[in-house]
């Protein structure tokens, strides 16, 4: 069955024949993030997809991942285009490397998760924090509920981790 | 002319010069075009047969390009009384001109047609606007877009902005010396007397004007822009009977990729767009390289986009894409002018075409600049580059086009005048 939800005022949609982003998105429900493990070559994989993108193994299994990493890039967006974000701009996107398997296969190749910056409790990050993440920053992953069998993943600030002296921001603020 | 000593050429050449882009047409660049865009691509069309001297029976093939914005090649055809022996409309935007070109060579080369019209029409800005808003941003969210837009990250500016972010903290590249493309480009679109934006912007003031995702001011961002966009391609041969001195296809690379065309992010480094790929097909096919080229076509949807793509072909090494677009060689007057009719930033937004059309006219000795008339019925070109006058490249002999799609994704062209 697929799912509908509205998130931040975008209507969701998951058609039922979606079968990998609905497993996905019904991890994250649970606040637990899994991701594809190739059931041939060991590698996991993000976003899902429908066979191995390094052996073309169509097989794989959900597994919990480790959702901690280090920000590898970002934006900062100043002018929102969905009416919901306008009231948190600016806010940032965020590119992740997660500390699994990076590196992997080859050295540039990392499993780089999307996810905005948030709370601990998923909401849109407030300004003060917008200012404190760069690239280097440590972060650790949350999710905002959207509804019955979604929940969106997100990027905190990771308050256990050793943080970079100054994470790497666009110079001009 | 003489060509350069030929590089060493692994890949297929014999293609090199053995056709031609004969006819380009467009219609003006604005705002509120007052025409759906079936009237566009067939005004657009039918300015391009005119151009290279043809009649509506010459052209027996048609390709176009668009994301559900547009209208189909069987209207225009049918409208202008074409009866076609190959038409296809390809889902696609920036990046697809030179990959329709190359297709088009391809179709001929089977036997399938002999001239082929491509064309791009849309009302970019009073239609389906491409930075994203209106009509876009409301459809539901699923699919790969769950990954994207759940996120508030959607429109192109805030998609690539990631990898020019990394570019920056790769190799320190500065904000005014990505803010000189817009700067250089202004200046070239205020000899164009048909650029949408005519005005001269100085680095400071892209650097002053409102961010709208870092790294990205207003002023980094191209134009919208409602406009129709054609090229006409036959063989070298037929091209003889055209009007104009005939400009000659040396090679092409189309939507060539970096792995992981789901999300390339995946796959670093992030700083390293397509052309890292490309021009390993596209030197050797056209057997120049980016030292002998007079005149660039750097995509611009962004002024990042001009720079990483310059780099990543080859006109300078790694890491240096932001002196090489501040440093003078860029401009009019330089040694390698980018974008002289003043591209996506200043001209107009067509998904590339337009900047295929302006170095035909490079190449023809025909930049449509305010330079006077001569008694042959040609532009006596000054040189003299100040505002509102000449944007001809002296001895323009071999240019290139690079188009994007994406960080992931471009295509590339090399053309030369015969």
């Amino acid at each position: 069955m697929g799912i509908q939800a509205t998130y931040l005022g975008m209507p969701l949609h998951i058609d039922d024949l979606d079968v990998e982003n609905l497993a996905y998105f019904k991890h994250c429900a649970a606040h637990d993030f899994h991701l594809q493990k190739c059931s041939a070559c060991g590698l996991l994989r993000y976003p899902p997809t429908t066979a191995c993108p390094w052996c073309m193994s169509p097989k794989s299994q959900w597994v919990p991942v480790d959702a901690r990493g280090a920000v590898h890039s970002y934006t900062e967006v100043h002018h929102a285009i969905q009416p919901a974000f306008k009231a948190h701009s600016p806010y940032l996107v965020l590119l992740v490397d997660l500390d699994t398997q990076k590196g992997k296969p080859t050295q540039h190749e990392a499993l780089r998760v999307m996810g905005n910056l948030t709370t601990p409790e998923g909401k849109l990050a407030p300004p003060d924090m917008v200012k404190k993440v760069g690239i280097g920053t440590r972060v650790r992953m949350v999710f905002a509920d959207a509804g019955p069998g979604i929940a969106i993943p997100h990027w905190t600030i990771d308050e256990g981790a050793k943080q970079p002296d100054r994470p790497w921001r666009y110079p001009q603020e | 002319m003489p060509m350069p000593t030929e590089t060493d050429a692994t890949s297929p050449k014999h293609l090199r010069d053995k056709y031609a882009i004969v006819g380009v047409g467009e219609t003006t660049y604005t705002r509120g075009s007052g025409m759906t865009t079936r009237a566009l691509g067939t005004w657009a069309v039918r300015n391009a047969i005119e151009d290279a001297g043809l009649k509506a029976s010459d052209v027996d093939g048609m390709l176009s390009y668009q994301s559900g914005d547009s209208t189909f090649s069987t209207f225009i055809a049918g409208d202008l009384g074409l009866r076609l022996n190959f038409y296809m409309d390809v889902f696609g935007g920036g990046s697809s001109t030179e990959a329709l070109v190359g297709m088009a060579m391809g179709l001929i080369e089977a036997g399938m047609c002999k001239t082929v019209a491509i064309f791009r029409a849309m009302n970019g800005f009073s239609q389906v606007r491409i930075g994203g808003t209106g009509a876009r941003a409301a459809a539901p969210v699923s699919g790969d877009m769950l990954h994207m837009r759940a996120y508030g990250w959607q429109s192109a500016g805030q998609m690539f902005s990631p990898t020019f972010m990394r570019h920056m903290h790769d190799y320190g590249t500065r904000p005014e010396q990505v803010a000189a493309v817009k700067a250089i480009h202004s200046e070239h679109a205020s000899n164009n007397p048909k650029a949408f934006y005519k005005k001269r912007f100085t680095v400071d003031e892209v650097l002053a004007s409102r961010i709208i995702c870092k790294p990205l001011h207003l002023l980094d961002c191209c134009v919208e822009t409602d406009n129709g966009t054609a090229l006409i391609v036959t063989s070298a041969d037929r091209a003889r009977d055209c009007r104009h001195p005939r400009t000659l296809i040396r090679g092409v690379v189309g939507r060539c990729s970096k792995p992981r065309t789901d999300m390339h992010y995946q796959h670093g480094p992030i700083s390293t767009v397509a052309g890292h790929y490309a021009r390993d097909i596209l030197w050797p096919n056209a057997g120049v390289g980016p030292e002998d080229i007079d005149a660039t076509g750097s995509y611009d949807a962004f002024t990042f986009t001009t720079m990483l793509q310059l780099e990543d072909y080859g006109f300078c090494k790694k890491g240096e894409g932001g002196n090489y677009v501040s440093d003078g060689t860029i401009r009019l007057g330089g040694r390698r002018p980018n974008n002289t009719s003043g591209g996506h930033l200043c001209e107009g937004y067509t998904h590339g075409l337009n900047m295929v059309i302006e170095n035909v006219r490079q190449l023809r000795h025909d930049a449509d600049d305010s330079c006077p008339m001569g008694a042959d019925g040609k532009r006596q070109h000054t040189y003299d580059y100040r505002e509102g006058g000449c944007r001809q490249v002296k001895k323009c002999e071999l240019t290139a086009n690079l188009g994007w799609a994406n960080p992931g994704t471009g295509s590339a062209m090399v053309m030369r005048r015969d």
